[in-house]
């Protein structure tokens, strides 16, 4: 009695890999914005359900290469991409792609805590409604509890949905876009500095966060602090003046780097 | 290595390397000075010796604090963070080393008061010339960011634990050749094992050294001849 199908034989392997899945990939990523080239041929390969850190002085085109991932750089004139990205081995630059269900999938959270000037409910009910994720108010109200509990905000909240969102500290807040940003049940969140405008307890419950998303979702974060590359994430890329200059496992990154520029960085010996 | 954005690290960094300099020339003059005054009787030096632990401990402390602040104030990263914390292990064998040269000092008048003691500390005079080159060498090659030399230095210690083997059954002939020799050679004896234990710190530093400049950990395998348990059941 051998009914075991291929699929499921490999489905029961696949936990003894040790290779993670490739979860977005770039390939000779170029990006142009006017005459002004700001990418350089990478190749970054993100895996799947992982944090993977970007780092690099200003201007060294990490923000760009997180921007490519769910086209928000479309949305900036004169903005050209060249090269391959691919969200599971599919192209996400395919014209046949529907951007607005690729930034579904793929949920980006900001620099600065952005939440719309409406209720925290409304905050986060927005997208799965947009997107007509749900079927009636009672799913909408779980999936709205369900993602402000990922975030790590239900219990500071739930008394108040009703309240507006801009009223919450930067903190929460930036939980707030989080938890938008998980409502619509995307497979990859990235992120832009998100931390930059909060204070170091803030910082640390994003952290936090961050380590418990990852069990699910995959996570690239673009970040200034070196510590908190170093505390988040499981692979890190280094980037300068436009191109990736290293990428590997965050630990090795941080005590034995094999760049020059990625050593100068890390421990602050920049010209 | 290209300085720092904020220079003041540069001053933290390198007064922790200047302590590490200064007590690895400390542990020379130290393990110097006992043996040379176990060979003389020299009393006087064997009491300088154990007054310069208190200065080689009072060093320990102080990089101990400027590592510790150092890693709070700045949170140094990768070459920077190898060499603080590999600098605070250094520092501990550095200390240890300082502690097994007064041990040899504290032995001198006790070995003085038998007999001819300059014949018996005969393999002991040749076995501290191989552990002082030792000792001033790894500190050497560490400043010098030698890592190939590190390695070698650290291979050689193997010589040191041959020597030792041999002095045992030196020092073992010459008690069993006159039983009045038994108290001075037993002491002989404690002074060439903390020769012996001082390579061992030596290979420690080398180790850590290593570490530091390359960013790759030695493999742990290492030859090792200490023969003296079975010299005993021989004898």
């Amino acid at each position: 009695m051998n009914i075991l199908t291929e699929a499921s034989v490999e489905k029961k392997l696949s936990p003894m890999k040790n290779e993670p899945n490739i979860k977005m990939r770039g390939e000779k990523v170029t990006v142009h914005y006017g005459e002004k080239q700001a990418l350089f041929g990478v190749d970054l390969a993100v895996p799947e359900r992982q944090v993977t850190a970007l780092i690099g002085p200003s201007g060294c085109g990490k923000s760009t290469f997180l921007r490519c991932l769910n086209r928000m750089n479309d949305t900036i004139d004169g903005c050209r991409v060249d090269g391959k990205i691919t969200l599971d081995q599919e192209d996400v630059y395919d014209p046949k792609i529907d951007v607005v269900e690729l930034r579904a999938r793929v949920g980006m959270v900001f620099q600065k805590p952005n939440p719309f000037p409406k209720s925290i409910y409304e905050n986060v009910a927005y997208g799965p409604r947009i997107h007509g994720l749900t079927k009636n108010k009672a799913e909408l109200d779980g999936v709205v509890e369900s993602a402000l509990k990922k975030a790590a905000l239900w219990n500071e909240v739930k008394d108040r949905l009703q309240e507006s969102g801009t009223g919450l500290s930067g903190g929460q807040q930036q939980r707030l876009c989080i938890a938008r940003a998980i409502a619509v049940s995307p497979e990859v969140i990235l992120m832009d500095e998100p931390c930059s405008a909060l204070d170091p307890i803030a910082t640390a419950k994003v952290e936090e966060l961050i380590d418990e998303l990852r069990q699910n979702y995959t996570i690239i974060i673009v970040t200034h602090s070196m510590q908190q590359a170093a505390r988040v994430s499981q692979r890190t890329a280094m980037f300068h003046i436009g191109y990736l200059v290293e990428e590997g496992p965050t630990d090795k990154m941080f005590t034995n780097p094999d760049d020059k520029r990625t050593q100068d960085y890390i421990t602050g010996r920049f010209g | 290595m290209g300085e720092h954005t904020v220079t003041s690290f540069d001053d933290d960094l390198e007064h922790i390397q200047r302590l590490i300099n200064d007590m690895g020339d400390l542990s020379g003059t130290m393990v110097s000075g006992a043996i040379r005054a176990l060979l003389t009787s020299d009393s006087a030096l064997a009491q300088r010796v154990v007054s310069d632990d208190a200065i080689m401990d009072a060093r320990q402390r102080e990089l101990d604090d400027r590592a510790i602040t150092l890693i709070a104030k700045r949170q140094p990263m990768a070459q920077d963070l190898r060499a603080v914390v590999g600098g605070i292990r250094m520092a501990g064998d550095l200390e240890r080393i300082g502690d097994l040269a007064k041990n040899i000092a504290k032995r001198v008048s006790a070995v003085g008061q038998s007999p001819a003691p300059r014949n018996l500390a005969h393999g002991i005079e040749g076995m501290s010339e191989m552990v002082l080159e030792q000792v001033n060498g790894v500190i050497k090659h560490y400043i010098g960011r030698d890592g190939d030399a590190l390695r070698d230095l650290r291979a050689a210690d193997e010589k040191i634990d041959v020597k030792y083997t041999s002095v045992f059954r030196e020092l073992l002939t010459y008690m069993m050749e006159d039983p009045r020799n038994i108290t001075s050679c037993t002491h002989l004896l404690f002074c060439a094992k903390n020769l012996e234990r001082i390579g061992d710190h030596v290979t420690n530093i080398a180790e850590n050294a290593y570490y530091v400049v390359t960013g790759e950990q030695l493999p742990s395998a290492r030859p090792k001849f200490d023969e003296t348990a079975q010299a005993a059941l021989a004898e």
